[in-house]
């Protein structure tokens, strides 16, 4: 187990060990515990300035950057793309810098390009926290899943994830699957063949079109949001038939082991991906990934945001 | 090469397990006679080694009082000073601490009391935990150098050092070697 | 008179089957025969030529030049200088500048842009109007305004019938027809080779059946119109397959090719570096292995840079906001070189000089390319086993956006001659 955090950003999970990864959920572990505290709060990051920089609209991953770093005593600001000068046309290189001439410390970037957060990370002497690029990495869900994951089942190695949906366009289904396979669980991608292309078994998972054959097995069944927008109308007829091959139905969550998780990262489109008695049933773990997504963004920007840059 | 160290003159051997069961046991003695009602007294330990210290000296109260006080651990990780200022960061260890904390005395454990900002770090997150009746503190080696009004309750031994001098302390179960303490000078 | 003899080069002139060490007699600006040495009414200059090759002088026809219109990425002038460093006399410009080339006052205008610079600069034409792919361009009038060849590059025409057309009528006017071989449907949003990399990194990918729909496109439509397309910047495994079938049947089809296809792989972009943003997109290592292969078995017939100059500004963007493109002239001699001869062996230099000479002049049907006595003396001057390292801060073009600053190359043009004049030394 690493000893040391020496990193200033959080690009993704690709590029952190397994024992990067175990040394951010053991961190987790400590922010969590702050939460059933009375002063939930900590002056862990005490007069850093946070900036929420979101270039693509997001409510929850905003929010919860948001609490997290309030409960770290760091100062935030929001910027999202509507306000934000980039649509007047600045570069994005010029917006970050006027940031930093700002002193921001900590910038949380959602941005619909894939390695724009590199891009920054490379360009500025702030801590760069992806909060989702494009259809990269989305490094923080992803941890939180694990968080999630191995605090319900006691461990991550040997247990099997079944990942569904969306996964070509899809930045939690990367990272979870980095992280996944860099802590030894068995992952298997189910969803039609057109979001879950093949080239997927070459990152070390398994590519199933038939989730019949995968939910009996699965330890964790964690089912992404599907969405029917213009530029997925080549990639599936809809979501009619999407729910008929791949949704979680009643009928399919019976077929589900009975400590079998279920997860979902939200929001969730009940009757499409999920149904609803179902998302809200005992094994769905949806709102302790929401409650567990605090602590691991607290755990990160500690971390990230803490060490001498 | 651990051997060679050990021999060199720069490391000077202050306590050894013999002394430092000793130092520890007094600990004990003194916080009975100072806690009349030692039902309310938790054993607060700082990572990594005030927890080991916190439950050798609650052994001691159970050997000569025959009551379990209990124990815990306060992680000041989040509440030090100096974040932002290091080029790396050690893992942060979630806090235990029984509660509700009021009417109890609180008793920071530590292995080394030195500038004394640790334990302002553990004086502020215990209070973020609740309002405990007193707070008190012990430390195995207090070596002076105080950068805050911080003054331990009991120390089991007082050891002058200069500032550039390191005081090393090992216990057997935090460090899997024999109980030791030295001072090495750099 | 003036006169000038480069003494001792190995002389390669392929047009001439020649490949000898010899001595050259350049006078006023032409090629001239030794024998002619006698009558000079003065002493020649000397350029010592030993251990040098001295060639005719060598032929991009795929650049960009950015004028008019985007003078802040190049200028026609500033290309110039960055081909005869690169060991160009002779380059052919894409119509994508602003306004597009697809008229003949915008041919004109280059023309006279091109008459002052160091090397020659022959311009194409679009085939359609505005590069928008709907309607032909005047491509009789642009012929009679002196392009050598019609593309749409940068862009690609969709509508096949547009395209047949095109080059049915650009076989009246006896213009060649260049494609940039890309499927709009089928590469998308597209910014990086659809493969394993893509996959990983979640960037938009561009299947190579994007590009090989239209290569066969084209070789339909070769055959069907009886004329000769010429395949831009060939890429994938699938794409030399198709172009070397069809040759072997007699088609009249063609295919370059771009160092950087052959240099990397599109590993490279997990950086996110735009400088490895280009289209067509690096491939995979198998298409990398079948472009080797077309350059060693003759269906890749010429070698350009595809020089795509953007200021900096324009490419320090993320990943899907950068333009497509990088500046290939001042390194893609020394790449070729490189990777072609000394790396991979897969053809001499002889044929080297081919590619980048009686090739493209050929297909083109313009008199350059070739060391005959009485034509101009437009020739370059190669160090074949000359160590360096790109240094993209001493480039002559007027952008950076290179990703091979710092490689260290084996072979490259030390000196660049044209109508007799040193217009670049190493």
């Amino acid at each position: 187990m690493t000893t040391r955090w020496t990193r200033k950003d959080l690009l993704g999970l690709r590029e952190l060990s397994a024992d990067e990864i175990n040394f951010v959920l053991e961190t987790a572990d400590a922010f969590k515990q702050v939460g059933a505290r009375e002063i939930k709060k900590v002056p862990a990051l005490r007069g850093k300035t946070l900036v929420n920089f979101f270039v693509e609209p997001s409510t929850r991953t905003r929010t919860s950057f948001e609490l997290a770093a309030f409960r770290l005593s760091a100062d935030v600001i929001n910027i999202s793309a509507s306000i934000s000068s980039l649509t007047k046309g600045e570069t994005l290189k010029d917006t970050a810098r006027n940031l930093e001439a700002l002193h921001a410390d900590i910038l949380v970037l959602r941005h619909s390009s894939a390695g724009a957060p590199q891009f920054l990370a490379q360009r500025l002497k702030a801590s760069v926290i992806n909060a989702g690029d494009g259809a990269h990495e989305h490094p923080t869900q992803a941890l939180l899943d694990l968080y999630t994951i191995r605090e319900k089942r006691g461990k991550i190695a040997g247990l099997h994830v079944a990942i569904i949906g969306d996964i070509l366009f899809s930045r939690v289904a990367r990272s979870n699957i980095f992280g996944l396979v860099k802590l030894g669980a068995r992952v298997t991608l189910v969803g039609p063949s057109t979001l879950v292309p093949r080239e997927f078994e070459k990152l070390g998972v398994e590519v199933s079109y038939k989730i019949d054959n995968v939910l009996p097995h699965a330890d964790v069944v964690n089912l992404l949001r599907i969405q029917h927008e213009r530029q997925r109308k080549e990639y599936f007829p809809g979501t009619g038939e999407y729910t008929r091959f791949f949704g979680l139905t009643k009928q399919r969550a019976k077929l589900l082991k009975p400590d079998c998780l279920i997860m979902h990262p939200g929001p969730i489109n009940r009757g499409v991906e999920i149904d609803s008695n179902v998302a809200d049933g005992l094994q769905s773990v949806i709102l302790d990934q929401v409650t567990n997504g605090l602590a691991v963004r607290m755990a990160v920007l500690f971390l990230c945001g803490g060490i001498a840059t | 090469m651990k051997q060679a160290k050990q021999n060199s003159p720069d490391f000077v051997p202050i306590m050894g397990a013999e002394a430092i069961r000793r130092a520890l046991r007094r600990i004990a003695h003194e916080i009975i006679e100072r806690n009349p009602r030692l039902e309310k007294v938790v054993l607060a330990g700082i990572p990594s080694r005030g927890i080991e210290i916190a439950q050798r000296i609650a052994a001691f109260i159970r050997e000569i009082e025959k009551i379990d006080i209990e124990t815990g651990v306060i992680d000041v990780a989040m509440h030090r000073d100096d974040v932002g200022t290091r080029p790396d960061l050690p893992v942060v260890r979630a806090s235990k601490l029984p509660l509700p904390l009021e009417e109890r005395t609180v008793i920071i454990v530590d292995d080394v009391l030195y500038t004394g900002r640790t334990i302002r770090a553990a004086m502020d997150a215990i209070n973020s935990f609740g309002r405990p009746a007193r707070i008190q503190l012990a430390a195995l080696v207090d070596r002076g150098h105080r950068e805050l009004p911080i003054r331990p309750d009991y120390v089991g031994k007082n050891l002058p050092t200069a500032g550039s001098e390191r005081v090393w302390v090992r216990l057997e179960q935090t460090d899997s070697e024999p109980d030791e303490v030295r001072l090495e000078k750099q | 008179m003036s006169a000038t003899i480069i003494r001792n080069g190995r002389v390669i002139d392929p047009a001439n089957k020649r490949d000898e060490v010899a001595d050259l007699l350049i006078v006023d600006g032409n090629v001239a025969p030794l024998s002619q040495l006698s009558t000079l009414d003065s002493q020649p200059d000397e350029i010592d030529a030993n251990d040098l090759i001295v060639c005719p002088g060598l032929i991009d026809i795929h650049v960009h030049l950015r004028e008019p219109g985007f003078g802040h990425k190049e200028t026609i002038e500033s290309g110039a200088r960055a081909a005869a460093a690169g060991g160009f006399t002779t380059i052919v410009c894409m119509p994508n500048t602003s306004p597009a080339a697809d008229n003949s006052s915008t041919i004109a205008w280059i023309k006279n842009r091109a008459a002052g610079a160091c090397v020659n600069v022959l311009p194409t034409g679009a085939i359609s109007k505005d590069l928008a792919g709907e309607e032909l361009a005047p491509i009789g009038s642009l012929a009679q305004a002196g392009v050598v060849a019609i593309t749409d590059d940068g862009h690609c025409v969709q509508n096949h019938e547009l395209m047949r057309r095109a080059v049915e009528y650009a076989r009246m006017v006896g213009v060649p027809v260049l494609d940039h071989c890309q499927d709009y449907n089928l590469a998308g949003s597209g910014v990086v080779n659809e493969g394993y990399w893509s996959t990983l990194l979640g960037l938009p990918g561009w299947p190579a059946a994007g590009e090989e729909v239209i290569v066969m496109r084209n070789i339909l439509l070769a055959e069907l119109c009886d004329n000769h397309i010429h395949c831009q910047h060939v890429t994938t495994a699938g794409s030399v397959r198709l172009l070397r079938q069809a040759r072997a049947r007699g088609v009249k089809i063609s295919g370059e090719v771009c160092p950087h296809h052959i240099a990397l792989t599109d590993e490279a972009i997990q950086s996110f570096d735009t400088n490895y943003k280009m289209n067509p997109p690096l491939r995979a290592q198998a298409d990398v292995d079948a472009l080797l292969e077309g350059i060693s078995d003759g269906t890749l017939s010429i070698l350009v840079s595809d020089h795509a100059p953007h200021a900096d500004f324009e490419k320090e963007v993320e990943f899907d906001a950068a333009p497509f493109g990088i500046i290939g002239l001042e390194t893609e001699l020394g790449l070729f070189l490189d990777l072609l001869l000394h790396k991979h062996a897969k053809i001499d230099i002889v044929r080297l000089i081919e590619m980048y000479t009686i090739e493209p002049a050929r297909l083109l049907k313009i008199d350059a390319g070739t060391l005959s006595i009485g034509g101009p003396a437009d020739m370059t001057l190669i160090g074949p086993d000359l160590e360096w390292t790109v240094k993209v801060d001493k480039f002559e073009s007027a952008s950076r956006n290179s990703p091979f600053d710092g490689r260290k190359l084996k072979g490259r043009a030390v000196r660049t001659i044209v109508g007799g004049k040193t217009v670049w030394r190493v």
